[in-house]
């Protein structure tokens, strides 16, 4: 049987997302920010939706997200994709918008835009990636960074003393009468990656419908500021963040 | 159709922007401002014309939806009054860097810091000279009657499109505050997404029939971002060179000139008619558009003058500008009140005298 009998498009069982750009991403070999923009480029592929899909790009190492996903986009300031998200969802109601945000631009500079674009109940998807760490400027302390976890502002490890406590964003926003799924995934083994796309699926569905808001956490790793190999940082994810970043549904209405 | 109305100028720019066809606006309350909120709420035109009204949680979050809004093709806009448009500054910004139209009101109060809530001109300088970070400048529009706030919101947005960058109503609070007469223009139709579409190729509608469209003021190559730098400043001479707008009221025979803008100029009318009673001849240069600076209307206005009175609601802003114009080859002098104090007119033609007239 010749190579040729075997690549033809009835046997092809995986393929890059049309809507994921085939270039060089900047991501460091081992992020999860790869595997998230991938899931995010075929739900839209799946759904049909690339002709109404806007994104709101965060500040942080996703800031390039449009170079990757191949629809259209607002660059945000940092923290303001909430309310980026909400005007343009409001003046476009027949649009599919989500935004696209790390730990610090959500849950520290941004809290009260996340907070009160939730509470508004604004008919958008929130896709938030947590590694606990500032990975662009080089591996600070992040709201969401583990008590006793080193970063280059916590040298010594976070003290609670000094640094307060881990946010856990996500469960606050649980609380809020405007998010109707409220669903915490990551991206470390094939069944998370799965889980994670029905997940941001559901999510942008529900936004659709006007259901209201979507959050979607994924727990992700940051190997470079964890300073560990990318095999070893999922492996630390899974020992320490998910004991207090538990995954699951938070609200499912 | 036109209708005349009796109301104060925060009420005009609301009536005005649901006139224009507005799609939508985006604020914070703070006084003396707040009436334009108020009366958008209390008017509902999401019922009527599909406009989106909305209060955002705070000023910050107000600007960067007006960002938002602007990077979909969209008629927005948003108004504050000084502290809360000292918040929005990286907003304004970040829409002059995407090549934005957006409306910016700014109903002035005294500051620095909280201040008080009576009227002041005093952000003359964040609004002329840039405010946030960055070389950039807004489209700065100074209304000096209620007509005016109604009239530059239209204004407003239409040169905010043609150049495609931010513009913004510089207003003080006698303006917001009084009631006159006003005009209301016709009702318009908003766009449609097609008129959209076909307006602004350039805006986030879903990229359908086209190639991806990415609003971003981020550029990370030096070149390319110097290239931008420069493309601004083309535009900026393009507006210097089309838009600059003043009103000259008896400059043709006068020995010195008055310059104010806003309500410092309405006084600066009734300064005119008792120094004429005195048998002083003065003129009135009132810049309209306060960036681009009138420059060379006032150099000529002030050719044959002895003198210019700048008269304005702060510590002296706007005579530096008046000082570049003529070069300082006139004698230039500054009258103001700070604190949210408006002087009389009859205490402007005294300090006039006293720096003028008295002192030869």
């Amino acid at each position: 049987m010749d190579i040729n009998d075997i690549i033809k498009p009835e046997n092809r069982v995986y393929k890059r997302p049309a809507l994921l750009n085939d270039c060089h991403m900047h991501y460091c070999p081992g992020c999860s920010h790869g595997v998230v923009h991938k899931i995010i480029a075929e739900v839209i592929e799946e759904m049909n939706a690339e002709e109404i899909a806007i994104g709101i790009a965060p500040v942080g190492c996703a800031v390039f997200a449009y170079n990757y996903i191949d629809v259209d986009f607002i660059e945000a300031a940092h923290g303001r994709a909430p309310a980026i998200a909400t005007a343009v969802k409001r003046l476009q109601p027949d649009k599919l918008v989500f935004s696209y945000q790390g730990d610090g631009d959500m849950a520290a500079i941004g809290t009260a835009e996340t907070i009160h674009a939730a509470n508004r109940g604004e008919n958008i998807a929130m896709i938030f990636v947590n590694n606990a760490i500032y990975g662009m400027t080089g591996g600070q302390m992040a709201p969401t960074t583990l008590l006793g976890m080193k970063t280059a502002t916590t040298p010594y490890g976070r003290r609670a003393d000094l640094n307060g406590y881990p946010l856990a964003i996500t469960n606050l926003l649980a609380q809020l009468d405007g998010t109707c799924y409220v669903t915490r995934h990551a991206v470390h083994t094939p069944a998370a990656v799965r889980k994670a796309k029905a997940a941001i699926r559901k999510a942008f569905e529900n936004s659709m419908a006007g259901k209201g808001t979507s959050v979607v956490e994924i727990v992700s790793t940051c190997n470079s500021g964890w300073k560990l190999t990318p095999v070893q940082a999922n492996e630390w994810m899974a020992e320490h963040m998910f004991e207090k970043y538990p995954l699951g549904d938070l609200k499912n209405e | 159709m036109e209708e005349v109305r009796l109301m104060k100028g925060n009420e005009a720019l609301a009536h005005a922007a649901i006139r224009y066809g507005a799609d939508g606006y985006f604020g914070y309350p703070i006084t003396p401002q707040s009436e334009v909120l108020e009366t958008l709420e209390a008017e509902m035109p999401w019922e009527t014309t599909g406009m989106v009204v909305l209060q955002a949680e705070s000023e910050v979050a107000a600007i960067n939806m007006v960002y938002a809004g602007a990077a979909c093709g969209k008629a927005v806009f948003t108004s504050s009054s000084s502290p809360g448009v000292s918040l929005m500054q990286e907003g304004i910004s970040y829409i002059a860097a995407s090549e934005l139209p957006a409306l910016i009101i700014n109903v002035m109060r005294g500051g620095p810091g909280l201040g008080t809530i009576h009227p002041s001109q005093a952000d003359y300088f964040q609004a002329c000279k840039g405010g946030g970070h960055g070389d950039y400048h807004c489209i700065v529009l100074a209304p000096s009657s209620v007509q005016e706030m109604c009239d530059f919101v239209g204004l407003g947005w239409d040169l905010a499109f043609k150049y495609r960058t931010p513009a913004m109503i510089l207003a003080d609070g006698v303006v917001g505050q009084m009631m006159e007469k006003v005009i209301l223009p016709e009702q318009r139709q908003r766009r449609t997404e097609e008129e959209v579409r076909r307006q602004c190729p350039w805006a986030t509608t879903g990229k359908k029939g086209r190639k991806q469209n990415v609003v971003t003021s981020l550029e990370l190559d030096d070149d390319r971002m110097e290239q931008n730098n420069l493309r601004f400043q083309r535009t900026y001479r393009e507006i210097e060179k089309h838009e600059t707008r003043i009103e000259l009221l008896n400059t043709d025979h006068c020995d010195y000139l008055l310059v104010a803008f806003g309500s410092m100029a309405r006084i600066c009318q009734k300064v005119m008619e008792l120094a004429a009673e005195k048998g002083i001849k003065l003129g009135l240069a009132r810049p309209i558009t306060l960036w681009p600076f009138p420059a060379q209307q006032i150099a000529e206005a002030a050719r044959h003058c002895k003198g210019i009175l700048v008269v304005e609601l702060d510590a002296g802003q706007m005579i530096e500008d008046v000082k570049l114009a003529v070069n300082c080859s006139i004698d230039v002098q500054h009258y103001g009140r700070m604190g949210g104090n408006v002087p009389s007119p009859d205490e402007v033609l005294n300090a006039f005298e006293n720096l003028f007239i008295n002192k030869k």
